[in-house]
């Protein structure tokens, strides 16, 4: 029994130590991220942006956290209670456990594993269920047609995010996310795949639907398209899961390009800190690109969001593996 | 010129996003920019000294009325929102009005009551933020009235002075 405790007990309760301590920084990194995003697209615009809760508004997040919860849930008649319930869930769940297997610095990922990153397309390809079931489970045409655009938007972007995924793994030789980290120690992917970074941006924007491709909730036209019907808790577990898929796919972006927790330079002054300061400031910066996209592009229309994806997107991808592969072949020597 | 070298221009252009990283840039400069918003309720903004806000009855500075009850607004008001009673003559010959009410919620602002008054009792002040619960509070009574009149004279007077030569 003490060897059961000892062997199985031990790791088991480190584990969720480890889980819940990634969880907890997560959901507070979560909430300001939402403010730094309101605040740079403020500042885009000229505005201030939230600055009346606490020091300059810095505890916004929380105090919408709170209003959400104290909210009453409304679930609208004819609605299927069960799926309509699930849904947010769902994403929630999906979204924050994929952080599961992101190396924040050497050695800390929760979980190692080796298929890593299919684990991590795997979620948050799984996330479109979510929104599906909330928009069909609402009973509401204008809920089902923002869950029908956003499932076809999610699915097509998918194709070519694979596809990028791809490249990175001929290059680094590793379905690990931590070998594909140390693989870039000499030199981060985005300079020799730069073309292919661009690409994965441009989709995961449209992967997590964010502005421009925001299509699914586009405020002007859908109000809030899937998540029209949903009111107080289940809403912001959406919103929570929508923000943490798109940090995810922040995080993604660095350690896929941007040498995860590397310095830039592995010389005195970079190499001093640690890395999950790297991976931190790193994930930061392409939370600010995404931010400031949010800010500068127009919304895209369907037809042209469809055309980008399938017809330019899908096309750039696919050409990026052949070349990624040949260089490689071709620099390595031999097949 | 061939126009398939400007398509070739265009393609290329949209390839290498040269739209957005331009975009990109002007949203930095902005990003810099001083901020257009007013941090409202610490911070106003300017109000001209012919604002029409709320209404004040002034008095003379020895305290008495200045209202003598001609019922010029009262007739020239648009909105038919004020009502006066006036009362007896007094012993020194003058009127004063027993009733003065505004109904704030008639009020269009359109400031001819103060152009109207002969002197310069009831004006339009600066005061922009009398928002009231419910419909009773904004009848305006004379007391009420009075009162905003003492509450806001110094500004009240300032503004007064400006607008002297044009008037």
């Amino acid at each position: 029994m003490t060897a059961f405790l000892t062997e199985v007990g031990i790791p088991f309760l480190w584990i969720v130590a480890h889980g819940a301590a990634i969880l907890v920084g997560l959901l507070i990194f979560l909430a300001f991220a939402l403010y730094m995003d309101r605040k740079v697209w403020a500042a885009v615009q000229m505005r201030r942006g939230p600055n009346v809760v606490g020091p300059f508004g810095l505890l916004q997040s929380v105090a919408d956290f709170l209003k959400f919860l104290f909210k009453e849930p409304i679930i609208p008649d004819g609605a299927n209670k069960v799926v309509f319930l699930l849904a947010p869930l769902i994403t929630f769940t999906l979204s924050l456990g994929a952080w599961a297997v992101v190396p924040l610095a050497e050695g800390w990922a929760l979980a190692d594993i080796n298929l890593g990153i299919l684990y991590l397309f795997a979620l948050t390809s799984l996330g479109v269920y979510g929104i599906i079931m909330g928009g069909w489970a609402s009973n509401s045409k204008y809920a089902f047609l923002g869950a029908l655009r956003s499932a076809a938007q999610m699915v097509s972007y998918e194709v070519s995010i694979g596809f990028i995924i791809v490249c990175v793994l001929l290059a680094a030789g590793s379905l690990n996310l931590s070998a594909i980290v140390m693989a870039q120690k000499d030199m981060w992917f985005i300079f020799p795949l730069f073309p292919a970074f661009v690409l994965f941006f441009i989709s995961a924007l449209a992967e997590t639907n964010r502005p421009p491709f925001d299509l699914p909730e586009a405020e002007s036209e859908l109000v809030a398209g899937f998540m029209v019907e949903y009111s107080s808790t289940p809403y912001l577990l959406f919103m929570i899961g929508e923000l943490a898929a798109a940090i995810l796919m922040c995080a993604m972006a660095t350690t896929l390009f941007l040498g995860g927790w590397l310095p830039p330079l592995d010389i005195a002054p970079f190499n001093w800190l640690p890395g999950f300061f790297w991976f931190f400031l790193k994930t930061l910066f392409i939370f600010f690109l995404f931010a400031m996209v949010k800010a500068i592009v127009p919304r895209y229309r369907y037809d042209q969001l469809m055309r980008l994806g399938w017809k330019v997107f899908l096309p750039l991808s696919l050409l990026m593996v052949a070349l990624t592969a040949s260089a490689l072949i071709i620099l390595r020597g031999g097949a | 010129m061939a126009s398939w070298i400007g398509t070739i221009f265009e393609k290329l252009r949209a390839f290498l996003l040269l739209d957005f990283i331009r975009g990109f840039l002007l949203g930095m400069r902005y990003f810099f920019r001083k901020k257009a918003t007013l941090d409202y309720p610490f911070e106003r903004g300017a109000l001209s000294s012919r604002f029409r806000g709320e209404h004040a009855l002034r008095r003379y500075p020895n305290g008495e009325e200045r209202c003598i009850a001609c019922k010029l607004c009262e007739a020239v008001c648009p909105a038919q929102a004020i009502t006066i009673e006036a009362g007896p003559a007094q012993a020194d010959g003058t009127r004063r009005a027993t009733r003065y009410d505004i109904d704030m919620l008639k009020c269009i602002y359109c400031g001819l009551c103060q152009e109207a008054c002969p002197v310069d009792a009831i004006v339009e002040g600066p005061n922009l933020a009398y928002a009231a619960e419910s419909r009773e509070e904004l009848i305006y009574d004379k007391e009420k009235l009075l009162a905003n009149g003492d509450r806001w004279e110094e500004a009240l007077a300032d503004n007064l002075k400006k607008e002297a030569p044009y008037r």
